[in-house]
C-alpha cells in the first residue's frame, strides 16, 4: 500500500504539495489528474523518495519514505518500476541496453536470462524492432514504451506511470492501457498513474484523485467520479474520448 | 535590500557549491573501486576529450611558447644573455604554463560539454531515473569523466610543454639569434639538472596538470547534476563549470608550487 499524510513541499518560490493525503491499497490502480504544472510528476518522485517531503508522511508498506537511508531505498526501489514522463532514456544506450541497465546493475542473472528478459518485455511494449536503436533516433511515443519496458523489466510490485500515453496514437494508447490492466490484474502490481487522457483514466483506473491547489479536490472510484457533478471532475473527464 | 544579507546570502550559497563539490569528489573517490565496470565507457571519454581539445591546444601552446620566448628574449637581449633562453622557456612552460593552459583550454572545451550533458540530464528526469534504478549517479556519470581528465590533463600537458619549447625556439633562432643547438640543449639540461630519473621541474607540472584534470571534472560534474529549471538551467551550469574550473586552475596551481618551490624545499 502507498500511503501519504499531509505531504507539503516548497519547491523554489511556490508551495506545490500543500497536505496532500490519498492512500493507494494493493493491487489497485490509482489515478491522478490535475491542470499541467499542479504536482503530479513531484507527488510521484515523493512516493520514490527522490524527494523527500517538507512536512507530513509517505509511506509505502507502512515504512516511512522519508526516513529511508540509501540501502533501505535501494530495497524499496527494487520493489518499484517508473515510468519517467518522457522515457528519461540514457542516450548513449541502445533501447535494448537501456531496458536492460536495472537488470545488468544489480540482478544476479545471466546474459542469456537477461536478453530473454529484455525481449520479452520489448515484444509486451510493441518496442522489439526497435530495440538497436538509440533514444535520439526514435519517436517520443517509443520512448515513452521503452521506458515502460524498463520499468517493468524487474518484475516490480509497484510501478509508476507518468503519462504513460502522451503522445502515443489511439491505437498504441490503447495497447498500453490494456497493458496496464494486464500487470494489475495478472502480475498483481500497484499502480500509481499519472495522466490527462479520460480513457487512460477510465481503462486502467480503479480510483481518480484530481489535484486541485496542492491537495486532492476530489477522489473517487471511476464510477463515482464519472457520476459526479463537481466542476473538477466535470472538466478532466467529461468530452474527449483520447 | 540589506547588503550584509546579500553578501551572507551569496556567502551562503557559494560555501553550499563547494560544500556539493568536495563531497562529490570524495563519494567520486569512494566509488572508484567500480571502475573495473567502466573501463570501456572511461577510454570513450579519454579518447573524446582528447580529440576534443588536442587541435586548440597544440595551437595555444605553441603560441604561449612563442610569447614566452619573446618576452623574456626581449630583456635578455639588452645584457646580451639569450643562451639561456632554452632554460627559461623549457622550466615555464613545464612549471606553469604547459599545465596551465592545458587546463585552461580542458575547462572551455571538455568541461564546459560535461556540465552541458550531466546538465541536460538532469533536468531531463535521467539523472533520477538512474537513482531509481538504485544506479549510482557518482559511480556511473562522474566516476568515467574524472578519471577521463585526471589521464588526459597530464598526457595533453606532456604535449604542450613539448610544442611550446618547440615555439620558443622558433622565436629563438628567428628573431634573437640562438643558435637552435644551444637552445635545445640548454632547454634539456634544465629539465635534467636534478640528475634523477624524473626531474622535479616534470612532475611538479605533471602532477599539477593532475589536479587539474580532476578539479576541472569534478566542478563540471558538480554543476551539471545541480543543473535546474529546463535549457535555462543548463546554460548556467555550463558557464558555473568554466568559470569555477579556471579559478580553482588558478589558485590550486598556485598552491602546488607554492607547496613543492616554498614549503617542501
Ligand atoms: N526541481 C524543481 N525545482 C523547482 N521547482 C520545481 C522542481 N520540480 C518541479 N518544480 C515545480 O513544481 C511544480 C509542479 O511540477 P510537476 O512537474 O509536478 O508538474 P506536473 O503536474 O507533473 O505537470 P505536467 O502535467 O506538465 O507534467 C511546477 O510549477 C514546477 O515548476
Ligand atoms: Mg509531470
Amino acid at each position: 500500500m502507498i500511503e501519504l499524510r499531509d505531504v507539503c513541499k516548497r519547491l523554489g518560490e511556490r508551495q506545490v504539495l500543500d497536505h496532500m493525503s490519498f492512500r493507494v491499497p494493493k493491487g489497485m490502480n490509482f489515478v491522478l489528474m490535475g491542470p499541467s504544472g499542479c504536482g503530479k510528476s513531484v507527488t510521484l518522485k515523493h512516493v520514490i523518495g527522490i524527494l523527500r517531503p517538507d512536512s507530513g508522511s509517505v509511506q509505502v508498506d507502512d515504512q516511512d519514505v522519508q526516513s529511508m537511508d540509501r540501502a533501505q531505498l535501494m530495497a524499496l526501489r527494487k520493489r518499484m518500476g517508473y515510468l519517467f514522463q518522457n522515457g528519461a532514456l540514457i542516450n548513449w544506450l541502445t533501447v535494448a541496453e537501456n531496458v536492460a541497465l536495472p537488470l545488468r546493475e544489480h540482478a544476479r542473472v545471466s546474459k542469456s536470462e537477461l536478453q530473454q528478459r529484455v525481449h520479452e518485455v520489448l515484444g509486451l511494449v510493441g518496442m522489439d524492432h526497435a530495440a538497436t536503436q538509440y533514444p535520439p533516433a526514435i519517436s517520443g511515443g517509443m520512448k515513452l514504451r521503452t521506458g515502460l519496458a524498463r520499468a517493468l523489466v524487474t518484475n516490480p510490485e509497484y510501478v509508476l506511470y507518468d503519462e504513460p500515453n502522451a503522445g502515443l496514437d489511439p491505437i498504441i494508447s490503447k495497447q498500453i492501457h490494456e497493458l496496464i490492466v494486464e500487470v494489475r490484474d495478472r502480475l498483481g502490481v500497484t499502480g500509481l498513474i499519472v495522466t490527462h487522457s479520460r480513457a487512460c483514466a477510465t481503462q486502467c483506473g480503479d480510483r481518480i484523485g484530481i489535484i486541485e491547489n496542492g491537495r486532492l479536490g476530489i477522489e473517487g472510484s471511476v464510477a463515482e467520479i464519472l457520476a459526479s457533478d463537481n466542476p473538477l471532475a466535470r472538466s478532466f473527464l467529461d468530452g474527449g474520448t483520447d | 535590500m540589506n547588503p550584509s544579507a546579500t553578501v551572507g546570502r551569496i556567502v551562503g550559497t557559494r560555501a553550499q557549491d563547494a560544500g556539493f563539490v568536495v563531497d562529490l569528489l570524495l563519494r567520486t573517490v569512494a566509488a572508484s573501486p567500480k571502475l573495473v565496470r567502466r573501463v570501456r565507457f572511461t577510454l570513450d571519454m579519454a579518447f573524446n576529450a582528447g580529440v576534443r581539445s588536442l587541435p586548440v591546444t597544440l595551437v595555444v601552446a605553441a603560441f604561449a611558447g612563442a610569447i614566452l620566448a619573446m618576452q623574456t628574449g626581449i630583456e635578455l637581449r639588452r645584457f646580451g644573455d639569450t643562451a639561456v633562453l632554452g632554460t627559461i622557456t623549457a622550466l615555464s612552460m613545464c612549471r606553469e604554463m604547459g599545465p596551465f593552459i592545458t587546463g585552461v583550454i580542458l575547462a572551455a572545451t571538455v568541461g564546459s560539454a560535461m556540465a552541458a550533458e550531466l546538465g541536460t540530464m538532469q533536468v531531463s528526469d535521467e539523472v533520477a531515473a538512474l537513482e531509481v534504478m538504485s544506479v549510482d549517479p557518482v559511480d556511473y556519470l562522474v566516476l568515467p569523466r574524472v578519471v577521463a581528465l585526471a589521464v588526459m590533463c597530464p598526457t595533453l600537458t606532456v604535449l604542450s610543454n613539448l610544442i611550446g619549447i618547440w615555439g620558443g625556439s622558433v622565436i629563438a633562432e628567428h628573431n634573437l639569434g640562438v643558435s637552435p643547438d644551444l637552445y635545445w640543449i640548454s632547454a634539456r639540461e634544465a629539465l635534467t639538472s636534478s640528475g634523477t630519473m624524473l626531474p622535479k621541474e616534470v612532475y611538479v607540472g605533471l602532477l599539477k596538470a593532475f589536479v587539474f584534470g580532476v578539479a576541472i571534472a569534478t566542478v563540471s560534474c558538480a554543476s551539471g547534476l545541480r543543473a535546474g529549471g529546463g535549457a535555462l538551467g543548463v546554460g548556467l551550469a555550463v558557464q558555473t563549470a568554466v568559470r569555477n574550473s579556471v579559478i580553482l586552475i588558478i589558485v590550486l596551481g598556485f598552491i602546488v608550487t607554492w607547496f613543492f618551490y616554498f614549503l617542501a624545499g
